[in-house]
């Protein structure tokens, strides 16, 4: 076989690889979609978030520390100390957790009942929110991330695909490490809201709001358990895209490209969102790479978007999503 | 006492459905279009024509635009800067091309190329709605700013991938170029600005109008009442696109000058407008100047007050006025999903009853 072939396999596997990181992101809309109907734009913001806060953590940066600087004039950047990974990973999503419970609080409490496409609107304001907040918090400078998840080319397998085919792949043990998490989160979710007693509830909110109320489920608490879960995937994700591509701005903008992987998958399908990320990841690297030197390339920028839009003129609602049934 | 309609007899059909019912509210929109036209010009310069009144009035027709889109036919987008990138670079290649032809045409004719870009992108609005079509207007955000970006016949192959206005006059003014005077920037967007806010009121209180408010409040309702959806919601993306592309080309050619595409118009454009239309109010031309001013004024306002007040460096207070308007867009949300505009409603309300409320 030749080796175009091989190259074109290659980035493919490269490209499901990414499809995983974008899943990760859809992932935390489906979950807050499921059940609270709210499309949150904000998580793309959030898993930068998380990813923002998991580095000043480690470092023991001053939140702030640019403001007060600023204000008083004082020289205040670092406590001196470094938190160890797993302890600040812990922080994190406690203060993850911290920051659902105010969403619930200050925001989606007032705004009960109101159409989807405010709630939509609302949390396009709190992404803007809270992208400022992280630079003000934090410091918009680019930072770097690690945890101790293994980077770089793993030569194991490009020995072993060389042998077996002679032609050796590069994939990046990082990418191998993303799809682990990606999978076990999905396992752990699945079990999650089958066998415990809040998943059940979970999935009751999730399937009618007001029969939810009436058995005794407090809504409240399920959107404030459900922001802390699409924290805790937030946070997984900021930490793979962290670790990959350095935490910075651009970060959030990946993240978008989560958009059309739940259109693809469906807003309220956890295998959709997969499968979807997988399609356009895998889709998104063949087309640059066929179709991308011959237009100019730079394609991933659109791509996953237009495909996105020309699948939901022929199939509206994804492709495992509920049908979507309109009664006037 | 003063504002009421009691007194202010109406003796034709013509003045009974006029735009503006009472005489307080008459007397004070000729009073501002008379301060804009004949007061404001003789006084401006270069400082305030830059950094308020040119971005707000080109600024009014992008939210202008879009609240047409989205206030009154329900269709949410996300890729105004998409399409006020086609008006600027339509503006481009025109100027560049016909130079002896006026300018004036130009962005007319750029509005209306703007209009058929939005209404192809407008075609999945018919199978897809709510922030799925949100979504998919993003789609046309990123292709369209790539496609400029990418395919060099657009830029006419500068090396620089930039654009920049030509010289280009209206009565014998400069209206673009390095040599424009403010007052000459001011007017130009004044008259799109008035003359466009006057089609997009009577646009909207008519049959046109009252099928997009139709289609927007529940969509097969209107359609078993006979409104064909497929005209009304292709004829609110035209018309959209048609302002958000003149728009572009003002932005472009009167207040830039020389723009790059990613970052004149970037996806941030695109929220920059819908915040306007937010905070100004849905559904309302008058909500689309206000939220225009506000949004103008407010980096001003807080560049001043952090920047010069308090001594902060530009780019934490960059950072703070993200912060400030995201909480703003959920505190408008939340108190007044309306805007100001709605706030102004009320206030007139208030007034109307003034001073004796029983």
């Amino acid at each position: 076989m030749s080796d175009t072939f091989f190259f074109a396999m290659e980035v493919a596997l490269n490209g499901l690889m990414a499809g995983v990181m974008y899943s990760l992101v859809a992932l935390g809309f489906v979950l807050i979609f499921k059940a609270s109907g709210v499309f949150n734009y904000a998580q793309g913001v959030m898993a930068l978030f998380a990813a923002l806060t998991l580095v000043g953590i480690q470092n023991g940066q001053i939140p702030f520390a640019h403001v007060i600087n600023a204000t008083f004039g004082t020289h205040l950047s670092t406590f001196g100390w470094n938190v160890p990974s797993f302890l600040a990973i812990l922080l994190t999503l406690g203060v993850m957790i911290l920051f659902a419970i105010l969403v619930e609080r200050l925001v989606l409490k007032h705004l009960v009942n109101q159409e989807p496409i405010i709630l939509f609107m609302a949390t396009i304001g709190l992404a803007f929110f809270l992208e400022g907040l992280g630079d003000l918090m934090w410091g918009s400078e680019i930072k770097k991330l690690d945890v101790g998840l293994p980077q770089g080319v793993s030569d194991t397998i490009e020995r072993v695909t060389y042998e077996w085919f002679g032609y050796g792949f590069f994939i990046d043990k990082l990418d191998i490490v993303a799809a682990l998490v990606a999978t076990v989160l999905v396992i752990v979710l699945t079990l999650f809201s089958r066998y415990t007693k809040h998943g059940r509830a979970l999935r009751a909110v999730a399937d009618d709001h007001q029969a939810a109320l009436s058995v005794g489920i407090s809504l409240r608490f399920i959107w404030v358990l459900v922001w802390s879960i699409a924290g805790f995937v937030a946070l997984v994700a900021g930490i793979m895209w962290g670790t990959k591509s350095g935490v910075q701005f651009s970060l959030s903008l990946i993240a978008l490209k989560a958009l059309p992987v739940l259109m693809l998958g469906g807003f309220t399908s956890i295998p959709g969102a997969i499968v979807g990320g997988l399609i356009i990841g895998v889709g998104e690297k063949l087309f640059e790479f066929f179709i991308g030197p011959l237009v100019g390339g730079a394609t991933e920028n659109w791509f996953a978007y237009v495909l996105a839009l020309i699948f939901l003129v022929f199939r509206p609602q994804g492709l495992f999503g509920e049908k979507i049934i309109e009664r006037v | 006492m003063f504002y009421r309609e009691a007194g202010d007899f109406k003796t034709s059909y013509i003045e009974d459905s006029q735009t503006f019912p009472i005489r307080l509210d008459r007397w004070g929109y000729y009073t501002i279009i008379f301060i804009a036209f004949a007061v404001i010009p003789f006084f401006i310069n270069d400082y305030w024509a830059n950094a308020v009144f040119v971005p707000f009035l080109i600024y009014s027709i992008a939210a202008i635009g879009l609240n047409i889109l989205t206030g009154y036919a329900g269709q949410v987008s996300l890729g105004t800067g998409g399409f006020m990138a086609v008006g600027a670079f339509a503006c481009y290649k025109l100027m560049t091309a016909f130079p002896e032809i006026n300018i004036i045409f130009h962005i007319l004719i750029s509005g209306g190329i703007t209009a058929a870009v939005g209404m192809a992108f407008g075609l999945p609005s018919l199978r897809i709605k709510g922030f799925y079509l949100a979504v998919a207007t993003l789609a046309a955000q990123f292709f369209l700013v790539w496609l400029f970006n990418k395919v060099p016949w657009f830029y006419n192959y500068s090396a620089s991938g930039q654009i920049s206005a030509p010289e280009r006059t209206v009565f014998g003014i400069a209206v673009t170029g390095p040599h424009t005077e403010a007052w000459a920037k001011y007017m130009i967007s004044l008259v799109f600005v008035f003359v466009l806010a006057w089609v997009a009121r009577n646009l909207t209180r008519g049959t046109v109008g009252r099928k997009w408010m139709a289609i927007r409040d529940m969509d097969i309702a209107a359609e078993i009442i006979g409104v064909n959806p497929l005209p009304a919601k292709l004829s609110a993306f035209a018309v959209s696109s048609f302002f958000v592309g003149i728009a572009g080309a003002l932005f472009f050619a009167v207040y830039l000058g020389a723009a790059e595409v990613g970052e004149a118009f970037g996806p941030q454009k695109s929220f920059l407008v819908l915040f306007m239309i937010i905070i100004g109010g849905l559904g309302s031309i008058f909500g689309s100047f206000a939220g225009a001013a506000f949004m103008v004024l407010l980096p001003v306002l807080l560049k001043n007050v952090l920047v010069g007040g308090l001594g902060w460096p530009t780019d934490l207070a960059a950072q703070f006025e993200i912060m400030l308007v995201g909480a703003l867009i959920i505190i408008f949300l939340i108190a007044e999903p309306h805007g100001i505009a709605q706030l102004w409603r009320i206030a007139k309300e208030k007034l109307r009853l003034w001073p004796f409320p029983h």
